[in-house]
Order: C-alpha cells, then structure tokens, then sequence
C-alpha cells in the first residue's frame, strides 16, 4: 500500500515537473496569505479566465527577507527565464531603495506592470478634535512631541514615509521631529488610536475601511491625486487641503532581467489586458483596490521615481547614508 | 444572547465532517502523548504542527486539530502518573500524589475513570469561561497601551519559570536567551538588520516554528539516542485496570472538589505564563487544607486524584483567554498555539474577535465537541492507551525525527531552516542535560519582538520618560503580580521539585 502510494507520488511529481517546464510560474515573495501571494493567486486565477494563458498559474511562495531571498533566487539562479513573474509592491521599491535586499538593485529584474493600488490615507479617531490635515500638520509643525503617528510599517517603511511625504510638501523642514510609532500592523495601530495611545494614523485605505465603517476613525486625508470613486469620495483628498503629496501603495510584477523581449512584450501586454477587462474591474472593487494603470517602459519609470523619491526622504530621516 | 449565537456560528463551523475528524484525530494523538512520559502538551503540539501544515489545513481546521491535542494531552498525562507513578506531562504531577496509592490500592481503574470525568469538568467549566471571560477581556483590551504591554509580557516572563524551575535563575536564563535569539532580523521599528552577518534568511528573523519543533521535538530524539542502550519506557510494566467506572459514591463524594478546583484552575490559567501545572498544583494544595480532615491525602483519595486533574484542565481553557483576546500566552502550550496562528497570518489580540470570529467561535465549539469525545475516549476505552505505554521508544522517536524533517521543509521549503531546526535540537538537548526548562527560550523568542517594540513605543510616545512603563494603576497592578510571581516559587518549588525527582524526571522538560 505504501510503495504505491509512493508510486503514485513519484508520477505526480513527475507529471508537475514535466508540465512545469512550460506552465507560468508567478513567485509570491511571502507565506500564503499576504498581499504578494494574494497578487499573484488572484491575477493567475483571472488570467486564466480570461484565456490569456493557457494552464493554470503555478504560484510558488517563496518567503524570506521581506522578498529579498525571491529577488536574489531571480537575479542569481533564474535570470533568463520566459515563463516567470514576481509580484511586487512599494514594499520591493522601498526595501529596493533602502539597501534592504544586500547585492541587489532594481534595474536587476524588468518592471512589467501594476495591478492596482491602495492608497495611503491619514486618520485621526472619531472623537478628536483635528478635523483637516493642515490642522494636524500645524500642530506637529508647532509642537512635534505632542503627536505620535502610528503606523504598521517599520520607521523607514511604506507607512512612515507616507507621512513624512505630507509633511515634507506641508513644508515642515525637519521631517525628522515628527513621531512616528512603528506597530505590528494597521489593526494594531488603530487599536492604539482608539486606546488614545497615540494621535494619529497613517495606512492604507483598504485596511482603514472597516473602522470607518464601523465609526471608530475618521479619514482627515486620502494621497490620491483626485478623489476616489464609490463609498470612498467623501474622502478628501491631501492636495485639495493644499498638501500636494501622493502616496500609492502600488501592486504589480517584476520579471527576470535576462528574459528575452518577446516574452517581456508578452507579458506586458497579458498584463494589459487583464487590467482592462471587467473580470479585474470587480476584483479591485472586491478588494479596495483603486485605479493605476502603468504597464512596460511607463511602470519601470514610475517604480524608478519612486525608487528615487524613497531614497531622498530615507536620506533624510538618516536610514541611508 | 450575541455570545450564544456567535457559538451557534462555531458549532456550524466546527460541525462539519473534516473538523470533527480531525478534532478526533488531535483528541486521540494528544492523549497518547500525554500518556507518553517524556512528551508532554507543549511537545505534543510542536510534532504535529507539522502535520497540520503538510496537510495544507485552513486556519480554523489547523486550530481544531492542535487545540484538541492540547486538552488531549491534559487528559493524557494522568494515565501513567497513576499507573506507573511517572507523571506523562508535568501538569499532571500532582496526580501521582494520590493516583498511584490508589492504584496500589488495586483501584486503578477507578482512579483512571475518575480522573477522567474531573478532567471533563475542569475543561468543560473552562471552556465556558474562556466564552463569557475572552469577549470581555477584549472591551478590557483598550485600557492597554504600549507600556501595560511591556508590563503584562515581563509578567508571563516572571510568572512561567512557575512552581516546577529547580531554581529561578535557570528560567531567568533560558528566558534571556530566547529574548536575545528574538533580535536576530530586522529591527522592525528602525529597519536595521541585527546579528544577520549579512545572510539574507536571517533578515525575517528565526521562524519560530523552526525553534520550537526542533527545541521540544528533535531533542527529544536526540535523548533517546544518548540512552538507546536502555530498555524502553514502558516496557516490563504489566498493568492491570480492573473496573473501569468509578461507583457513584465517589462521583458524588469528589464534585465539590471538582469544582472549586476548576474555579481556581481556570483563574490560574488566566494568568499569562503560569499554565496548567500552577493550575494543578494549587487545586491540590487548596483541597488538602479544605478537605483533608483525616489525612488521607497522598495515601490513595480519590478527591485528591479529582482536584488537581480538574485543576490542570481547567488551567489548559483558562490559558487560551488571555492569548486569544490579547495575544499574550498563558502558558508554554499557548505560546506554541500563538506561533501557529501567526503563521496562519491571524493576529490574536483584540482584533481577532471582529476580524475572525469564525476562528475563534469555531475553535470553541470545537473544544466543546473534543470534551466529549476526551470523555468517552478516556473512560470506556482507557484500556487502549494504557497499551500505548509500551510503544517501544525505538518505534517512536524515528517518527518524531521524521515527522519534524519532513513536515518543517513542507512548510518554508528551505533547506536553512532545516540546518536551523537541527541546531536548536541540539542546543535543546544540551539545556535539558542542564535542567533548563525549554519554554521560557520559545517564549522569548516568539515574543522578545513584540516586547522590545512595546517598550520602545512606550519611551518614544512618552519622549524619553522611562516613569511611563508603571504610569498607570493597570501598569502598576501588572508589575506587582509579576515580581510576587517570580519571588514566590522560591519558597514553594522547594516542596515540588522534590516530588519531581522523586518520581526519577531527570530530563526535567516536560513542561507546560
């Protein structure tokens, strides 16, 4: 019984491996469960729907290093390979800009297309008494120890910068004082706000939505470029308070530098494609996800920016040299 | 009324045919466990963590079976403390005091049965605790910043070396260590990697679930190997139970020391870091100066089976509140269980309840359904596990050793991890040679993050003003309970431990 089970194991594995050589492979640089695993999952299940591949993608979670084991594994061992995609998020951009991922820098893979973003917002909770962002900036800008910002990135991560990002066009000259408490995750973070722990907050729109809902937070500011559609548009945004800072937490792919530009074009384009189709519409509205749509040479120059961007407000709050 | 829907909820979660197979395959394999001297509830659940991974189990399903394994080995632990006077796990020590005089006594079968029906009480009045207390605790939660935080974690550090540490220090050590091992990684509130040495596997931190399979699983493995000249555990003990219902008079004669011993159990499990063996130790010490008016305590009573038995399940329900509803184990076994939640990518703490509560509602209903399946298992077919006693270790330890190899490169696929894993085998199996308890290292390693991060939070929204971390009457009440934890098994563990030994436990892991 069992050397046939075995048996039986053996030619699965075999049939996989056979198969695998031409199947799409999309890496998720995290346990399963995450939001990379989620942009790989989700994107493969709606490009099969759609047809624009042929079998199932094959989605391999491969964790470590907050994505660095991935980048390294395709910089060092899969550099010319057609059939792969990685997902990736300001998180690869930020850890990219920072030197987090120790050898490797982002002109090592090609940059294929986002999927989406999730926009950062600022919230206070529901019973305080700054109403708008200028306000809550005044007050950091006259007094910085009397508001702490929680977040649910490290200092220096996505959560922090996005704050720092307003404060720098609010033109707060030293983005240094403003007091950020890193926690391990939004939820945490908004349980703290609603303790009173800490003043204010600073995420993601879609993990700030369900205590909206529930009238625990309120949004002072979304860094979007415009207001959003939907449930979401009675947020303002930062730019009509007059704070011109855009903070897009972006998802997408990157792919292996070596891969020949037929298939990079392959790709760019499936990407495309499923990005305007209504099948991804209804996912994005599903999930919160808002509208960014940048595919090929007009992505590699966005996560580039962006890239840039990080690391000059990294430089200085003194995280780089 | 809302709690009694939420529950009705998990029951049609836990209801299903998968869950309640596999609550019936963790009922059945933690109580051989717990049976097994050697491996107790903590070691018990770190070998089929694994298991629950490889089978590619949801969350909830995960929980089902691993939380089953756990009042499984609670239940477990009495059999051979009665029967051969080695207790299975160190919850149930204090079984032995009376369980095998009883059985000597030539009532072994009505020790057995009755332990078993204490035990049903205790995890039943737990479980209903852990439904009216956990929801509560969370409203409660609020009141706790970063500072009462760092207070109620250097309170379950105190309070976890517990009565059974042979002495303080050894606990206060293997806690330090765990808290350094906690630093390797990035430093998640400044993004500086610590202690990396520049290899990129280390940057995300030990998984602590690498630590723990290979602390409490793979040492085992490698004390068997160290004593494979020597006969196996069971081997030679013909045991005989006899009846296997205990007579009505003595139900009736022990249910007020079944109860008032699951009161002060579950009380006792609440408490972070102290677990079920605080649980059973004191239901013993209280009922002995209740109710022994004859002195027949240690002599073969049966109240004296019933108190601690209850005590220690009811401890094992009380243990899961606050980790639930706070994410601060209240015990070595929860500690465990939050790691696998953590893996699971659910955080336990006062979110868990409005972002989960099918994996909260479903767990508990769960335990409901695997009490009932512990009871029947444990009474009429106490018979089969008696058996299991006599598994030759050399049948047993490969599994472990295969089970742990397989089931940790199931989960990262890294073979570093591996490398990992052995080293803390053997890092696990040198500190049992030195009689430091393994918990406190997996404590502080899974939790040496989240307490350095509270601390510093704590400092930074105060600017600098270390007076913050006892600026409240909670953060005061919580420092007190941890210094009066960590001073009072001084004077108390003196009495324990020489109980311990007596009963010829040198390896001295078996924790909770």
């Amino acid at each position: 019984m069992a050397f046939k089970l075995m048996r039986a194991a053996i030619a699965v594995a075999a049939l996989t491996v056979a198969t695998g050589a031409s199947a799409q492979e999309c890496i998720a640089p995290a346990n399963p469960g995450g939001g990379w695993d989620f942009t790989c999952r989700q994107v493969g299940k709606t490009m099969q729907d759609l047809g624009l591949i042929d079998s199932t993608m094959q989605v391999v979670n491969l964790a470590g290093g907050g994505g660095g084991v991935a980048f390294a594994e395709v910089v060092n061992k899969r550099n010319d390979d057609d059939n792969l995609i990685v997902a990736a998020s300001s998180a690869t951009a930020t850890r990219l800009a920072q030197g987090a991922y120790p050898g490797n820098s982002m002109d090592q893979v090609r940059w294929i297309g986002s999927i989406g973003a999730d926009y950062g917002v600022i919230a206070v909770a529901a019973d305080s008494d700054i109403q708008t962002l200028p306000e809550l900036l005044d007050k950091i800008k006259a007094d910085p120890n009397s508001v702490s910002v929680a977040g649910g990135s490290a200092v220096g991560g996505w959560d922090h910068l996005k704050v720092l990002i307003a404060a720098d066009a609010y033109g707060i000259d030293d983005v240094r004082k403003v007091k950020y408490i890193a926690f391990d995750g939004g939820g945490e973070a908004v349980t703290q706000l609603l303790a009173g722990s800490v003043q204010a907050f600073t995420g993601d729109l879609s993990e700030a939505k369900g205590f909206v809902d529930s009238g625990d937070i309120r949004v002072i500011a979304v860094l979007a470029p415009e207001r959003l559609d939907g449930e979401f548009s009675e947020f303002p945004t930062a730019k009509e308070q007059g704070v011109d800072a855009i903070g897009a937490n972006w998802r997408g792919f990157y792919a292996p530098g070596g891969m020949s530009d037929e298939a990079y074009q392959a790709w760019v384009d499936k990407v495309g494609q499923l990005y305007a189709s209504d099948e991804w519409k209804q996912v994005m509205a599903a999930n919160g996800l808002a509208p960014l749509n940048l595919q090929g040479a007009e992505f590699e120059s966005f996560v580039q920016n962006s890239v840039q961007q990080i690391q000059d407000i990294s430089r200085q709050i003194g995280i780089i040299k | 009324m809302d709690t009694l829907m939420s529950l009705a909820d998990g029951f049609h979660t836990a209801l299903t045919f998968e869950n309640l197979l596999l609550a019936l395959l963790g009922t059945f394999l933690g109580t051989m466990m717990g049976a097994l001297p050697g491996l107790g509830p903590s070691n018990g659940v770190a070998i089929l963590i694994p298991l629950a991974f490889t089978l590619g189990l949801g969350a909830t399903p995960s929980l089902i079976l691993l939380t089953s394994v756990y009042y499984g080995a609670m239940y477990g632990g009495r059999i051979s403390s009665i029967l051969l006077n080695i207790p299975g796990d160190e919850p149930a020590m204090m079984t032995c005091l009376d369980g095998y005089p009883m059985a000597k006594k030539g009532l072994a079968g009505e020790a057995l049965s009755l332990s078993g029906i204490a035990s049903f009480v205790g995890a039943f009045i737990a479980t209903w605790g852990l439904i009216l207390l956990a929801p509560q605790l969370v409203k409660f939660a609020l009141l706790f910043g970063p500072a009462e935080y760092f207070a109620l974690f250097a309170l379950a550090f105190a309070t976890l070396g517990g009565v059974s540490s042979t002495n303080q220090a050894k606990s206060a050590f293997a806690a330090m260590l765990g808290l350094g091992l906690s630093v390797i990684g990035v430093d998640t509130q400044t993004g500086v990697p610590r202690l990396t040495f520049g290899e990129v596997h280390l940057y995300d931190g030990l998984d602590f679930l690498v630590a723990i399979v290979g602390l409490f699983a793979l040492s085992e493995v490698f004390i068997f190997l160290e004593h494979r000249h020597g006969s196996a555990t069971g081997a030679g003990h013909k045991v005989s139970v006899g009846r296997i219902t205990p007579p009505w008079k003595m139900v009736k004669e022990t249910t007020p020391t079944m109860l008032r011993s699951s009161l002060l159990g579950f009380v006792a499990g609440v408490l972070p870091g102290a677990g079920a063996s605080l649980g059973s130790f004191i239901s013993y010490s209280m009922e002995k100066k209740l109710v022994d008016r004859k002195n027949t305590f240690g002599t073969g009573d049966p109240r004296g089976v019933a108190a601690p038995e209850a005590g220690n399940n009811a401890a094992a329900g009380g243990a899961l509140v606050p980790m639930l509803a706070l994410g601060v184990p209240g015990s070595g076994t929860t500690a465990v269980l939050l790691a696998v939640l953590l893996s699971l990518n659910i955080t336990p703490g006062p979110l868990l309840f409005q972002n989960n509560p099918d994996v909260v509602w479903g767990l508990i209903a769960a335990l409901f359904i695997a009490n009932f399946m512990l009871l029947a298992m444990n009474i009429p077919m106490v018979g089969i596990f008696t058996r299991v006693l006599m598994i030759p270790p050399r049948i047993l330890m490969p599994i472990v050793a295969m089970v742990s190899f397989v089931g940790i490169y199931g989960i990262s696929g890294s073979s570093f991890d591996l490398l990992v894993m052995i080293g803390f085998g053997v890092m696990g199996w040198l500190l049992r040679k030195l009689d430091v308890p393994l918990v406190p290292i997996i404590l502080g390693t899974l939790l040496g993050n989240t307490m350095e991060n509270n601390l510093r939070r704590a400092v930074t929204i105060s600017n600098g003003d270390y007076w913050t971390l006892v600026g409240s009457p909670l953060a005061i009440g919580l420092w007190t309970v941890a210094i009066v934890g960590f001073i009072l098994p001084l004077f108390l563990s003196r009495f324990v431990k020489a109980r311990m030994h007596e009963r010829g436990d040198d390896e001295g892991a078996i924790s909770d």
